[in-house]
């Protein structure tokens, strides 16, 4: 009964708002870990980050380009978790992102930082482009051209 | 012509790489623009043991959390030798509210109770080799000099003071008053880019 009460309320809200679910380190490390067939490109980033605002469009083109196609683009937010509801929801929504988008509850970044990747210092915007075991990381705002190059990149490159 | 840009890439990046403090060097002296107008350089702090320099900003999220603290920082560790010293290492070009007259109110709102120094051309950034806001170095005064002993985070909770439980920087300074080696020198945590000018 609940359930269906929750699935009408969902159907009333709209299908296109998407759920952001929040996460911890674990699952976030669970998902860099997967190797598959699928070349993951996953951006750190935060909605008040002026560069990470900018370079987001490349990111959504990405995937929209890649529609049916093994390439997931995965946004995780680095927003305080308590601005969930207030902040990130509505600019997702607002901005009609159909990416997946993630909030990141990490804790200790001195911890997770290093187990995301050991070459980050810690400032946003970050990327990491995986697939099938290889690993290539920017740390700064991507130019949609550079964007693409790493994509290619990672797939040409040996593993 | 290839071999060429090569070679001044590499330049590029050895330059880069001798100009980021590692903990462990000895770090050199600045003098840089005061929200008062006037320059500030460490040298003119005879007393000091040591400081806490702190590249922040005002519109970065993680460095207004951090705020409060940085002010409870210096308040206790002036007292000890350690002043802390911020400098706003962006191009307000780039990012409008980290201009020099909005630094001046935000220091004045907020009761800061250190210097907020602007650093214009982003050398001493550079030569630290900060990435981010908030980011903290902790220099202690030696026989060699002044040594850079901690590079890294405040503590381990942005959002929440009430919450932390590793005070990272604190537990340095505490290791530098108490005349040991600095356990933990380097830390990480997340901030904002520095904003660069654009070239």
């Amino acid at each position: 009964m609940r359930a269906l009460l929750l699935l009408l309320l969902l159907l009333a809200t709209g299908l296109q708002a998407q759920n952001i679910p929040v996460i911890q380190p674990a699952e976030l490390y669970a998902v860099l870990a997967k190797q598959d067939d699928t070349l993951r490109v996953v951006n750190f980033w935060a909605t008040w980050c002026g560069p990470c605002v900018q370079e987001l469009p490349h990111f959504e083109k990405l995937q929209r380009n890649h529609h049916n196609k093994p390439l997931k683009v995965i946004l995780v937010s680095l927003d305080f978790p308590s601005q969930l509801e207030k902040r990130v929801k509505p600019f997702v929504q607002k901005r009609k992102l159909t990416s997946t988008v993630l909030l990141f509850d990490g804790g200790d970044p001195n911890i997770w930082i290093d187990q995301v990747e050991p070459r980050w210092s810690g400032s946003i915007p970050a990327t990491l482009f995986l697939y099938k075991g290889k690993r290539l990381f920017y740390e700064g705002q991507l130019s949609e051209t550079d964007l693409y190059k790493y994509v290619q990149q990672i797939k040409t490159q040996a593993p | 012509m290839k071999m060429l840009t090569v070679a001044f890439l590499a330049l590029l990046v050895s330059f880069n790489a001798l100009g980021q403090y590692k903990t462990g060097e000895k770090a050199r002296d600045f003098k840089l623009k005061n929200i008062d107008g006037k320059k500030v350089s460490l040298s003119q702090y005879k007393e000091a043991k040591g400081f806490i320099v702190i590249f922040t900003c005002n519109h970065c999220p993680w460095s207004q959390a951090y705020e409060q603290r940085i002010i409870e920082l210096d308040k206790k560790y002036k007292a000890l030798g350690y002043p802390v010293i911020a400098i706003n290492p962006n191009d307000p070009l780039v990012q409008p509210e980290d201009s020099f007259d909005e630094m001046k109110k935000r220091a004045k709102k907020f009761g800061y109770t250190f210097p907020y120094l602007v650093d214009e051309g982003q050398d001493v950034t550079r030569d630290y080799g900060a990435t981010r806001t908030p980011h903290v170095y902790i220099l202690n005064k030696e026989e060699a000099g002044l040594m850079v002993r901690y590079i890294g985070a405040l503590d381990d909770n942005t959002e929440y003071p009430d919450r932390v439980s590793q005070r990272y920087a604190e537990d340095a300074l505490q290791d530098l008053i108490e005349g040991t080696y600095v356990r933990n020198g380097n830390t990480k945590a997340v901030g904002c880019t520095i904003k660069w000018k654009k070239s």
